[in-house]
């Protein structure tokens, strides 16, 4: 095996990480500040998906798309907040996944509805198709790696946001403690609303950029959520930085077990059979990560008891 | 009405729709009565954790899968008189149902108390989300491993059989499903009323309360949630019998979220709640399904209105509050 495809394969892997980050960011977040865990957030990644597809052949604008795919999950976001999330805060963690799978059907079924079963097609804008050379001899394509600088762009946009602004300020406040901030006049149900808009538009923004390179279609949300609780589950629930690091974690695990297992299983099978063999242990790397995480830190990578 | 009178009445029907199918000659209703109790089942055993444990497991179709997979595995190799494996010892594959069953209990149980020992040393929304995980893990596994016909499933020409009946015919294989069904509830209800139960209700209520008496809620809560896989599983077995079919979407997380659709509609931790929530279920997808193509539209917002305002489920709302504390 070429060092070349290696390297590669590592790019596909933080790429599909930074991808798994923006979802799995809004999810901790959510989490964090309000302690609902949010089901419906692949809902919100494939309006997201569906939303760029539907401006991008409209118009023909990669970045109207983009714009588009970030206000409707947002809109989306706030909507479902006002109206079903915020009576959640209070119920129990079954109640909270229930209506946010009760939400999962209406919206994947509503999409069905609207745009029908066939899969939409988003193109990778001109500006960003075709490969570029990489020092190293590496031939990698432009739009996936600017797939990786957008989403360690967002990671330090979240960092700045968190660390350094009132907004900031107030989300951690809110995790800490929520009354006591309501107490001292911040209106709080303004603030989750906030919050839950901005994980939504992280998860509509993930879902365009990765529309391009797959397809649109109802249900291709919840794959990437479930990474996305692995993610959060290694990375520690609440912490954006789990996040980061829980998210590179698994993409790099997942393109590299896919890569390297064939081959290792090869040493002492036969070819046919440690393919197949492989390939499915493969499969079931990232969560077998997850295990050996559980067992080492209950909590997480970066979790803390609260 | 009381709850005691109200499961009569359900079990009164799930006696005289069939019996009134086979008179009406409605083979295809017969069919779909034994969809309802095989779903049942799979619901008892989820309540088992999640009303009597307080486990919410959005993994459990990993069980029913396994269960249907023992099934599709062991009768393929027995309609090819193919061993499974001849070294070191001879393994055959079996058309016959308690043996199947047997080992689809045995193989779920054992997975239930892998997974249960790994996810229960968290609690709450981690638990929720490694259930879910873990549950997905045997998804892939399933659509990778070519063996057993990777993602497009495994399909067996006859059903299996079961000593003294005809399990083709709907009305026998019906009555089988049943006594099944009507075996779990019992043990839901032994389970319940055990000292090992209510230690269990108690760890639910209070893990701190429990843990200061004496109670390891840990050791309770594998057991549950392994007793709990092994229903599921055996539920997974007649599922795919009823099929003759299975494929990697029995393991999918659309049904592990169904099987708590059921328990929850029904009415969480009382002891008939999946029944009625199945037979709902089985209701709304027949008839909302003949109108609409998109009748999980509806499924949902029905769902949510009864998360969102009828809290205690249909059982809830006929046999007022009280079981669930």
């Amino acid at each position: 095996m070429s060092l070349i495809l290696l390297a590669e394969q590592v790019l596909n892997g933080l790429q599909f990480g930074v991808m798994l980050f923006l979802m799995a960011a809004g999810l901790t977040l959510v989490f964090g500040v309000m302690g609902l865990i949010n089901l419906a957030h692949g809902s919100l990644y494939m309006i997201g998906a569906f939303a760029a597809a539907a401006v991008a052949g409209a118009t023909g604008s990669f970045l109207l798309a983009l714009v588009a795919a970030l206000a409707a999950a947002a809109a989306a976001g706030a909507l479902v907040e006002r109206f079903v999330i915020r009576r959640l805060y209070d119920r129990d963690h079954l109640d909270q996944v229930l209506a946010t799978f009760a939400l999962i059907l209406i919206f994947s079924e509503g999409t069905r509805w609207v745009f029908g079963s066939f899969p939409l097609y988003l193109n990778i804008p001109a500006w960003l198709s075709g490969p570029v050379m990489l020092p190293g001899g590496i031939q990698y394509p432009m739009y996936r790696l600017a797939l990786i600088g957008v989403g360690l762009a967002v990671a330090l946009g979240l960092y700045l946001l968190i660390n350094h602004t009132r907004l900031g300020v107030r989300i951690r406040a809110g995790a800490a403690d929520r009354e006591m901030i309501a107490a001292l006049g911040v209106d709080i149900s303004r603030l989750y609303t906030v919050v839950f808009a901005l994980g939504a538009a992280l998860a509509g923004l993930a879902g365009a950029l990765v529309g391009a390179i797959q397809s649109v279609q109802v249900g291709m949300g919840e794959p990437v959520l479930i990474l996305a609780f692995v993610v959060i589950v290694i990375g520690g629930i609440g912490s954006i930085k789990g996040a980061l690091v829980g998210a590179l974690l698994v993409g790099v695990t997942d393109t590299m077990g896919g890569l390297l297992l064939p081959p290792l299983f090869a040493l002492f099978m036969e070819p046919s059979a440690a393919a197949t063999a492989g390939s499915a242990l493969a499969s079931m790397g990232i969560y077998l990560l997850m295990a050996a995480v559980l067992v080492w830190r209950p909590l997480g990578l970066f979790g803390v008891r609260t | 009405m009381s709850e005691r009178s109200f499961n009569a009445l359900v079990l009164l029907g799930l006696i005289a729709f069939p019996l009134w199918a086979l008179w009406a000659d409605e083979p295809f209703l017969i069919t779909l009565a034994t969809r309802a109790v095989i779903l049942a089942i799979a619901g008892v055993g989820l309540n088992i954790a999640l009303g009597l444990g307080g486990l919410v497991s959005l993994g459990h179709a990993a069980f029913f899968g396994l269960g249907g997979y023992a099934m599709g595995i062991l009768a393929s190799h027995a309609q090819m008189y193919d061993p499974i494996m001849t070294a070191p010892i001879l393994i055959e594959g079996t058309k016959s149902m308690p043996v199947i069953w047997l080992v689809a209990i045995v193989v779920s149980g054992l997975a239930a108390l892998a997974i249960g020992a790994l996810s229960l040393r968290t609690s709450g929304v981690y638990f929720i989300m490694i259930t879910l995980a873990f549950g997905q893990m045997f998804y892939y596994f399933a659509i990778s491993w070519p063996a057993y016909g990777g993602e497009d499933g495994l399909s067996i020409y006859v059903r299996n059989g079961f000593p003294g009946l005809n399990t083709l015919v709907p009305i026998q294989f019906y009555g089988l499903t049943f006594a099944i069904l009507l075996i779990a509830l019992a043990l839901h209800w032994q389970i319940a009323r055990s000292p090992f139960g209510l230690a269990l209700n108690a760890a639910r209520q209070s893990s701190v309360r429990a843990q200061t008496v004496g109670i390891a809620p840990f050791r309770l809560r594998l057991i549950a949630f392994t007793i709990s896989g092994m229903i599921t599983g055996l539920a997974g077995a007649l599922f795919a019998d009823l099929n003759r079919f299975v494929s990697p979407t029995m393991f999918s997380w659309q049904l592990s979220g169904e099987i708590i659709v059921f328990v929850i509609i029904g009415g969480v931790a009382r002891l008939f709640g999946p029944v009625v929530g199945a037979i709902v279920f089985i209701m709304l997808e027949h008839v909302l399904g003949g109108l609409s193509d998109y009748w999980h539209i509806y499924l949902g917002a029905l769902l949510l209105g009864i998360v969102l305002f009828a809290r205690g489920g249909i059982i809830g709302l006929i046999a007022g509050r009280g079981g669930h504390g």
